[in-house]
Parts: structure tokens; sequence; C-alpha cells
């Protein structure tokens, strides 16, 4: 009876799916555009991104965009693929909808620095949508991955030197780690001799263990051509979209 | 000692029982909701930071339109004026001011937009073409900002209103009101129209 009642409390609502292609690869052509020879270079060379910066390039086509915007379409497939690593959300879309004749390039949110609002106009203006227009959507899908990862790989040289960076705060800031480590005596002693620490500690580490179950599986590092699948990460609306 | 032994696991059980079951989901979502509505805000200043160079650009090219012009500088210095902080969420008053505001200024970028159109220089400078393209990413992240509040803030006051929920809204938490949604205003949800 109790377990019950405590069922019924803990009982989460239903969570609402929406009918999206699913991510069988980095390159989901829904709406049969691109050749397949063009196709496996495209997804050589995200492959080849992926493995080089952790940067998770996906191409999108759809047959329609069943009466919605591009935009709010784009972001809503962004984050049901959850492009990008979780942490930093280094993922980009490239959605293109024959139908509608619209595309656009959504950028997570840990890349809109790099791959500017501006530039993703630039890049669809100038590389994409002149193409689109003669019809050749071969040559308008390749030429924009290569221009985004133009774009993202010139800054390159600055992510690297970010992490070795933190490495010589680490090696450097030796009074910090001191104080870490007093701290951490200072709480294990608190949790032999308070029950009531003890208490919120356990009820701490209960609740991350419940909560982490729910969080979602977010899909490792992909490999190969077999299974690619996102990393977790999000999107805010960055990025932009064009017409042919 | 054994009795001792017993009341901790007994107070573990009952925080485990206690956390499992929605004590936490009330300030959680709140929380939640709170960090979306920053998201909300940021993204409109961030709006309002790139108003003075897209002003100055146009009047570059078009310094007749003036009371276009001016009223978009008024509509900003309003827009900006009018912040809630996540304490006043639950406020429909404070709410709306800033949604009025802030509509203001969408409306007075649209006509500034629009009139652009006629000076065929401007409309191919490029820097007026850059500001173009990040105004429009702007507007794309308001409505995106917008819907994440939405609904976090649907979720924060289902959960007030539902069953395990509302046992905690109405003991411990009473003095957690329902935030307020934004209004479904169709001319806020559609960007200006930026033509290429």
């Amino acid at each position: 009876m109790a377990f019950a009642l405590v069922a019924l409390l803990c009982a989460d609502p239903a969570v609402l799916a929406v009918n999206f292609p699913a991510l069988t690869g980095r390159v989901v052509d829904q709406a049969h555009i691109i050749r397949p020879e063009t196709r496996s270079t495209i997804e050589t060379k995200l492959a080849d991104l992926e493995g080089k910066s952790g940067i998770q390039l996906a191409v999108a086509s759809v047959p329609s965009l069943e009466g919605e915007e591009i935009e709010p379409y784009a972001n809503e497939l962004f984050r049901a693929w959850k492009l990008g690593e979780k942490t930093k959300n280094n993922g980009v879309l490239l959605l293109v909808a024959p139908k509608e004749r619209k595309v656009r390039i959504e950028v997570g949110y840990g890349l809109e620095g790099t791959l500017t609002d501006a530039l993703s106009k630039v890049i669809i203006a100038n590389a994409i949508a002149p193409n689109f227009k003669a019809g050749d959507f071969d040559r308008g899908v390749s030429r924009g991955v290569d221009d985004i990862i133009t774009v993202l790989t010139t800054d390159a040289s600055e992510w690297q030197q970010r992490p070795s960076l933190r490495l010589d705060d680490q090696q450097a800031g030796d009074p910090l780690s001191w104080l870490l480590i007093a701290g951490l005596i200072g709480l294990f002693t608190l949790f032999i001799v308070s029950p009531g620490f003890r208490w919120l500690i356990l009820n701490v580490a209960l609740n991350l263990l419940l909560n982490s179950g729910r969080g979602g599986f977010s899909g490792g590092r992909s490999s190969g051509s077999g299974g690619f699948s996102g990393g977790g990460g999000s999107s805010g609306g960055a990025g932009a979209s064009g017409s042919w | 000692m054994i009795s001792r032994m017993i009341a901790v696991l007994a107070v573990v059980a009952f925080g485990l029982i206690v956390s499992a079951c929605g004590y936490n989901t009330i300030p959680t979502l709140e929380e939640q909701a709170k960090a979306r509505w920053s998201d909300v805000q940021n993204q409109y200043q961030r709006r309002a930071d790139l108003i003075p160079n897209l002003v100055a650009t146009v009047q570059g090219y078009a310094a007749q339109e003036k009371g276009v012009l001016t009223a978009v500088v008024e509509a900003r210095a309003k827009a900006t004026k009018v912040t809630i902080d996540a304490s006043q969420l639950t406020d429909p008053e404070k709410v709306k001011a800033f949604q009025d505001a802030q509509n203001q200024l969408s409306g007075a970028l649209g006509r500034l937009l629009a009139v652009s159109e006629n000076y065929p220089d401007l409309k191919s400078n490029q820097n007026f073409l850059a500001l173009q393209s990040q105004l429009e990413g702007t507007e794309n992240r308001i409505s995106v900002a917008r819907r994440d509040y939405i609904e976090a803030v649907r979720s924060y006051n289902t959960t007030l209103k539902t069953l395990p929920g509302l046992l905690w809204a109405s003991t411990v938490f009473r003095n957690n009101k329902p935030m307020v949604e934004f209004a479904a205003n169709e001319t806020a949800q559609t960007p200006p129209q930026v033509k290429f």
C-alpha cells in the first residue's frame, strides 16, 4: 500500500515526442538531394572534423518542414539529435528543405563565437544559395560544408592553447590546492562527527544518483561509419537562414 | 546504540523518500525557470546592444528618416530601463510592462528596416548587411529563449497545481506563486522581416 502510494507520487508526466528524422549518420538525406559519392566524401570530412576537434557537424535534408518555419524546426531537430559534446555544446547543423526552398545553419551554444550569425549568413549567401538556385545541391552542400569547416578550424590554434594554459596555472597555484585539501579534511571530520551533516551528504549523494538516471543517455563519441549519435549538445537559435 | 542506528536509518530513508517524491522538484523547477528568464533578458539586451551601431549606419545613408530613427532610439532607451529580476516574475503587471516595452522596440525596428529598403546604397553596405544578419540571429535567439522560458514556467506552474507538487506547494513552499507566462502575442513572436 505504502509502496503503491510512493510510486503514484513519483510518477513523472509522459514526455511528448516530435516526429523528426532519425539520426542515422552524419548526413541524413531524407529529401534525396545528395548523390552517394558526394555523400561519402562529405561524411569523411565530417568524421575528420570530429576526430580533430570534437565538433559534430551534421547535414540534414527533409522532404517537408511540416508547416513549420525553418528556424524553430532546425532548433528542435538540433536539440533532438543533441549535436556536439554535452559540456561544450559544439555542434552544427546544416538543414536543407528543398520543398520550401529554405536552408539554415544552426549553431550550438559553444560555437556561437566562432561561427557567428554574420559568417553563417555569408556562407549561405556565397557558397550555398547560388548553387541551389542553379539546381546543383551536391555542390551547394559540399561547398557549404567546406566553408563551415574552414571557419570552425581556423581558430583551432586558440583551443589548443587553452588547455596548456590551464595546466600551467595548476602547477603554479599551490596555495589553492592546499586550501582544497584542508577543506576536504574539514568536511570529512564533520561527516564523522555530526549526524546532521552526514544526513545532508547522504541525501545529496542519493539525489545525484537518482537524477543522473533521469538526465537521459548522452551518446558517446561516435566511431567509423556505423553508429553516429549526438553527444548531448544543445543550441539556442544561433546561426542564419536563407532561401533561394 | 541500536536505537540510534535505527534513528539514523529512518532519517536516511525519510530523506530518500522525500527527495524522490518531489520535495526538490519545486525549487529545481523554480530555479530553472528563473535561469531561462535570464536567458530571455540577455537576448533582449543583446538586441539593444546592436541598435546604436545599426542606427549610426542607417543615419549615414538616410539621415532624412529622422522620425523613424528617433523612434528606435527612444524605444530602445525605454526598453533597456524596464528590467525584471527573477523574484518579480510572479507579478503580471511587471511582466506586461516589460513585454510592452520590448514590443514597442520591435515595432520601431521593423519600421526602420522597412524604410532602409528604399536606400540601395545602404542595402549593399557590408556593415549594414552584417548588422542585419546579427539582428536577425538575435531575434531568433529571443524567440528560442522565450519558448524555453514558457516551457519552464509551464512545468513549474503545473507542478505547483498537480498532485505530488501540490502537497509540497501547500505546505513547505506556501510562498511559491505561479510565474507569469508570456502572453502569446503574435506581433512579438514574429521577428521583423529582414529581406536580402
